[in-house]
């Protein structure tokens, strides 16, 4: 059934830190247009949003890959090539944060991201060596 | 002190006015006295900051703003909400209904004024990037405060940011739009802005900075308020109207200028008092390694306005709320040219504190004042209808009061009378004087 599946590229750039937050924005109102149920909506753009953030304050940017399937739900792969995470137990703490505060001052670096990402999301998985860069696949099922 | 007609939102209700002085003390350029019994506005002196309002007992000071009727007067009306609105309402994480409610009311469009707020901030980095700027760079976003700086400030001026401010921008952006969607001419299509304070109506029909403002009405948000509350629930379900980002919806609390900056050594200050604090060390050259310092003159930041309905810490936090899991920014300049945001007149000094044009006779004025205030008592009671001893031997210099109208002046020389009475009544007359 992977043919009805639909795969989105989404390019997130590191140097431009007014871009954060398009990509899950974009692929939001594409969930909705799909008529997604609400919930499913909600869960997807809250984890990836905070995903998204974290590749653009931490990761120095990166590309997003989506699959949408009426039958099993949205996957998301965020893959960055920045410093990695050093210590991924701390780092899944609520409020552990190393967000610089030029950030801070716009409401990040609270250290809930993480934590929002394994909340909202009903699968989970980092991948991150320090020096080489962070994958995060995250997915929501349909019910 | 000649009184030019000038145009201010806050007007005085004579008929409220108990002239108890609470306004007169309170006013962060001394612009209010107290005369016959009723508080009086010097009007060149108003930075429209609404302090009067926030403090008088009597609620004889308010604001003037434009009825909701206005509207009928376009035949294309668009509606421009304050990012502070945002903040207004309760368990609210979708500003779409407020939008949509806002077309219920009778909007043919909505404008966000935050979505010209990213644009004004990508413009102000921009302008950052110059390396031949003085810095910091003080925004001119809060009319009370570029109004402030204009009387009271004049070597910060060359700091202020040049840019118009976000409902300007709103208001040329959203006409254009409308001109070209509509085929109307500009003068039949209305841009009407939902505003948090008084300072900002007089930002509109008295602007800085540009001869006409493109606004043509100014609501209160107070009086918007409950009909937004009673249409939101009609909204349609999932209309994205939404056009603004973190950025621009942080605009409605303070710091949210300022962090939209993206540089890490700003300083937001927001209160009348504070702002002037800042802007004295400014003067003073206190602070070094800033670059970007935001003002508001309302506590909190334009969620601070007077004309608002939430109280404004609460307004902050619902704000916060809003604008969460928003994109960063949702709006920048299509190129490099900032010149479509500048200023096209220069925002000069106003002298109207000063003691006089020529230097020779203000000195002469100054030697006057300093004498005068001598011989007062330095109680600043405030009874003579000044905000203290200093400004009533200044009011007395400036020929717009008298020695007399302190009580302590008046109980001396009562005093004297009394003195000089009893001093009589003991002398008696020689024919009545017993011969010893
Ligand atoms: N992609 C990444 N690359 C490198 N480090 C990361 C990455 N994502 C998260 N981190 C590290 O993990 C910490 C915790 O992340 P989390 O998202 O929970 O909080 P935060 O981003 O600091 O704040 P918030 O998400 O509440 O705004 C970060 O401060 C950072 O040190
Ligand atoms: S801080 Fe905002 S609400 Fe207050 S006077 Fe300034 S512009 Fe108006
Ligand atoms: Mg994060």
């Amino acid at each position: 059934m992977a043919n009805d599946t639909i795969k989105l590229e989404l390019e997130v750039p590191g140097d431009d830190f007014t871009r954060a937050g398009e990509a899950s924005s974009t692929v939001k109102g594409m969930l909705k247009k799909l008529g997604f149920s609400p919930n499913v909506v909600r869960k997807v753009a809250i984890a990836m949003y905070e995903g998204e953030i974290n590749m653009v304050i931490h990761g120095g940017g990166g590309q997003i890959t989506v699959e949408i399937s009426p039958e099993s739900g949205v996957s998301m792969s965020l893959v960055d090539h920045g410093p990695g995470i050093p210590n991924i137990e701390l780092a899944m703490q609520e409020g552990w944060s190393t967000a610089p505060d030029s950030v801070r001052n716009l409401g990040f670096g609270a250290g809930m991201g993480l934590p929002n990402m394994k909340k909202y999301s009903d699968e989970m998985e980092i991948l991150s060596e320090v020096g080489v860069g962070t994958t995060v696949n995250m997915k929501v099922h349909l019910a | 002190m000649e009184t030019k007609n000038f145009f201010h939102s806050v007007t005085l209700d004579r008929e409220k006015c108990h002239g108890c002085i609470n306004c007169v003390k309170r006013c962060p350029t001394e612009a209010i006295r107290v005369r016959g019994g009723k508080a009086i506005i010097i009007t060149e002196r108003c930075i429209d900051c609404g302090e009067c309002i926030r403090i008088c007992p009597h609620h004889a000071k308010q604001a003037i703003f434009d009825p909701i009727s206005i509207m009928d007067e376009y035949e294309y009306k668009i509606a421009l909400p304050a990012p502070s609105l945002y903040g207004q309402f309760n368990n609210l994480d979708d500003v779409d209904l407020i939008l949509g409610a806002l077309k219920l009311m009778g909007f043919d469009d909505v404008f966000e004024v935050a979505k010209a707020a990213e644009l004004v901030s990508d413009a102000t980095r921009k302008y950052m990037l110059r390396p031949d700027i003085p810095r910091p760079v003080i925004s001119s976003a809060c009319p009370a405060v570029l109004r402030l700086i204009r009387v009271r400030f004049p070597e910060l001026l060359e700091n202020v940011l040049p840019l118009h401010p976000p409902i300007e921008v709103a208001a040329r952006l959203a006409k254009r739009k409308a001109a070209q969607k509509t085929g109307l001419p500009y003068e039949k299509i209305g841009a009407i802005f939902i505003s948090p304070c008084p300072a900002k109506v007089t930002a509109v029909k008295m602007p800085l900075g540009t001869e006409k403002s493109w606004v043509d009405g100014v609501l209160a948000i107070r009086d918007v308020y409950p009909r937004l509350i009673s249409l939101m629930r009609h909204v349609p379900a999932s209309q994205e109207l939404s056009e603004a980002g973190r950025l621009g919806v942080g605009w409605g609390g303070s710091g949210g200028e300022a962090a939209a900056v993206l540089k890490e050594r700003y300083l937001a200050a927001d209160g009348i008092e504070n702002v002037i604090r800042v802007l004295e060390d400014l003067e003073d050259e206190k602070f070094y390694d800033l670059d970007f310092v935001e003002l508001n003159a309302c506590s909190g930041g334009c969620v601070g306005g007077v004309l608002n309905v939430e109280n404004p810490y609460v307004a902050r936090a619902k704000l916060e709320r809003v604008r969460k899991y928003r994109p960063v920014s949702c709006n920048r300049l299509p190129d490099e040219d900032i010149m479509p945001y500048a200023w096209e007149s220069p925002v000069e000094y106003e002298p109207v504190l000063e003691l006089d044009a020529d230097l020779k006779v203000a000195m002469e004025k100054m030697k006057q004042m300093r004498e005068i205030e001598g011989r007062l008592y330095g109680m600043d009671c405030g009874s003579c209808g000044a905000p203290s001893c200093k400004a009533m031997a200044e009011d007395i210099v400036r020929g717009f009061s008298t020695e007399e109208s302190c009580i302590f002046k008046l109980r001396e020389e009562i005093q004297t009378m009394a003195d000089g009475l009893s001093r009589i009544s003991s002398v008696l007359p020689k024919a009545s004087q017993e011969n010893k």
